[in-house]
């Protein structure tokens, strides 16, 4: 008995892009125990605002005890968070949820971490942790963030839908063979922010488009991000028969798995809610994909 | 010395703190936070007859003050809630009210007898307000004849005390609980959500699946203060009143008012430990405010 709600206190807060926000928080026991793909309920100092917001936890630091969340300014609450600034603090509660099973990928095994969107964050921490060998492949619409962090801990390769954006980071590229030596920094322009370290390939259009082009393969999928994308991500699994583990999202209330807000259908019936109907906040939000209809 | 127990048709609660129904499950998750055994009572999430999947997602959003659901009243059904989720409860000192909803009177009447020689359960919350749901939950709670009937039906086959939880989008509230009074509840819970509907403008369309879902929190909480007290001067059942409670401040508002017991609802979604500053804070005012008997506020602002 007796989880709790903790007191974290933000120890760094700076923007990465356009709306997207990384904000380390002091929170010694969430970054003990958190796992990758779990995420956490932070709560509003305004109390108008009822509901915590459920946001993936990007990366821990265990020995600084810190944990970092990356995510969008959506509306008023994650603008509150926003606002935050180091010594300010913030009631959370977490780690939440299951997280990627991360024995699906030992050593000898080769997995592909496809992050789309405000799905990216989560698999920083999961690059760093799986033993088999990672290949990110990370999903932007017009900017990049994140980008050094993926590209630290595994083969990263980018899917950019800007065309812009595309031609920005194309003509950044250097002619080096297998990876492209991108400028530390690319230019702003249009609001066009972001760095980038080496990645291995650019593709413009979806991730799939990206392993179809750089011709990848690997055992094992874990997914995070938009629903069309889940949805894409599922059928090419079963369509190649790889092992695939997706990162669902929903509204919640409560996040500790008491309200039922934030259901998913799944295929079979699930014993805890005796219909076709799983929480995502508790058991998932990481599902085998054959568990889930999208 | 202070004595914080209050009674509901015979059934003594340690005090007058209840859950609201929905909002607690059945006491599992939150049993990680909370010391269940605290509680004056558990009110368990809403079961039926048979599974119920409940509505389409998205199922909740935010409102200033509050927040607005139409989760659609998923279950896991009668009989797995008695195998598992009453054994659970059977564990804590505390009562345990179980919510019961229906499509129809049959539906309702299957689960009172199912729950009859439960020994776990003490009293039984009839849901008929439930605004999120087609057949059944509110269409038995805005009519003051259909309240009644259902009322005496349940009645009839219940082992238990009958709790009839009441619907706040009426013209006159005071109406549903002389006509569940008069059809033999031996207590009323108020209010359940409001109906309310919320737009997204960004994405132009409803926030909801549902369009249109309940509204609860601390937004709503004058509305059912003002209509437990209407009630209270209407009947003579003890009443249950519940609605945006979230500190003893809000909940000592609903005793005085002239309600029995209080329920804690959508603010154990902000913190799940909630209930147990609740409790704390009605003994501190009792301390306090020199009150040794919490059943002397109960209705003091006449």
């Amino acid at each position: 008995m007796e989880k709790s709600i903790l007191r974290a206190t933000v120890f760094s807060q700076e923007q990465i892009a356009n709306q997207i926000y990384s904000m380390w928080l002091q929170a010694d026991a969430i970054a003990a125990a958190a796992v990758p793909g779990q995420f956490v309920s932070v709560y509003c100092n305004d109390s108008g605002r009822m509901l915590p917001r459920p946001i993936s936890i990007c990366e821990t630091d265990q020995q600084g005890g810190r944990i970092r969340l990356v995510y969008r300014v959506a509306g008023k609450g994650t603008a509150e968070f926003a606002g935050y600034q180091a010594g300010d603090t913030l009631d959370v509660l977490g780690p939440l949820g299951n997280g990627f099973p991360l024995e699906r990928c030992p050593a000898g095994r080769t997995a592909f971490l496809i992050g789309g969107g405000i799905g990216i964050p989560p698999m920083v921490e999961l690059s760093k942790r799986l033993e088999g060998q990672v290949q990110v492949i990370a999903g932007y619409r017009d900017e990049l963030f994140l980008t050094d962090e993926l590209a630290a801990n595994g083969a990263l390769y980018l899917s950019v839908e800007s065309g812009d954006l595309f031609q920005a980071l194309s003509a950044d590229a250097g002619s080096g063979a297998g990876a492209f030596p991108l400028k530390e920094s690319v230019p702003e322009q249009q609001g066009v922010v972001g760095t980038c370290a080496s990645v291995r390939g650019i593709t413009k259009g979806n991730v799939l488009d990206c392993i179809r082009e750089n011709q990848l393969q690997a055992d094992v999928i874990y997914a995070c991000g938009p629903t069309p994308m889940l949805r894409a991500v599922k059928a090419y699994a079963q369509e190649k028969g790889i092992e695939c583990y997706l990162s669902l999202e929903q509204r919640m209330a409560c996040g500790i798995g008491a309200c039922l807000a934030c259901v998913c259908e799944s295929t079979e019936k699930d014993a805890h809610s005796q219909v076709n109907n799983k929480r995502i906040c508790k058991e998932g939000p990481v599902f085998a994909a054959g568990e889930v209809s999208l | 010395m202070i004595n914080t127990k209050v009674t509901i048709a015979g059934v003594e609660l340690k005090n007058p703190v209840m859950t609201a129904s929905g909002t607690f499950g059945s006491g599992m998750e939150y049993g990680e936070f909370v010391n269940l055994s605290r509680l004056g009572a558990v009110v368990t999430k809403g079961v039926a007859n048979v599974p119920w999947p409940g509505n389409p997602t998205p199922r909740v959003a935010e409102i200033r003050g509050g927040m607005m659901n139409a989760i659609g009243l998923q279950n896991p059904g009668i009989e797995t809630f008695c195998s598992r989720d009453l054994p659970f409860l059977a564990n804590y000192d505390t009562a345990v009210v179980v919510n019961v909803c229906g499509r129809t009177t049959e539906d309702y009447v299957e689960v009172v007898e199912r729950l009859s020689d439960e020994e776990t359960v003490d009293l039984l919350e009839i849901n008929i307000s439930c605004p999120n749901v087609k057949c059944g939950g509110i269409s038995f709670g805005q009519n003051p004849d259909s309240a009644e009937a259902i009322t005496r039906e349940i009645k009839k086959h219940a082992k238990q005390p009958v709790i009839m939880k009441l619907s706040p989008n009426v013209t006159d509230i005071t109406e549903l609980a002389r006509a569940a009074e008069a059809g033999g509840a031996d207590a009323l819970s108020m209010i359940n959500t409001l109906t309310g509907m919320k737009i997204d403008v960004n994405r132009r369309t409803f926030a909801l699946a549902n369009r249109t879902g309940g509204v609860s929190g601390p937004a709503v909480h004058p509305i059912a203060v003002r209509m437990v007290y209407q009630s209270a001067q209407a009947v003579k059942i003890p009443i249950i009143g519940m609605g945006g409670i979230t500190c003893a401040e809000d909940a000592l508002e609903f005793l005085l008012a002239g309600a029995t017991a209080v329920a804690v609802g959508t603010a154990n979604f902000r913190n799940p430990q909630i209930t147990m500053d609740v409790i704390n804070g009605i003994e501190d005012y009792m301390r306090r405010q020199k009150v040794e008997n919490i059943c002397d506020l109960i209705g003091a602002v006449k």
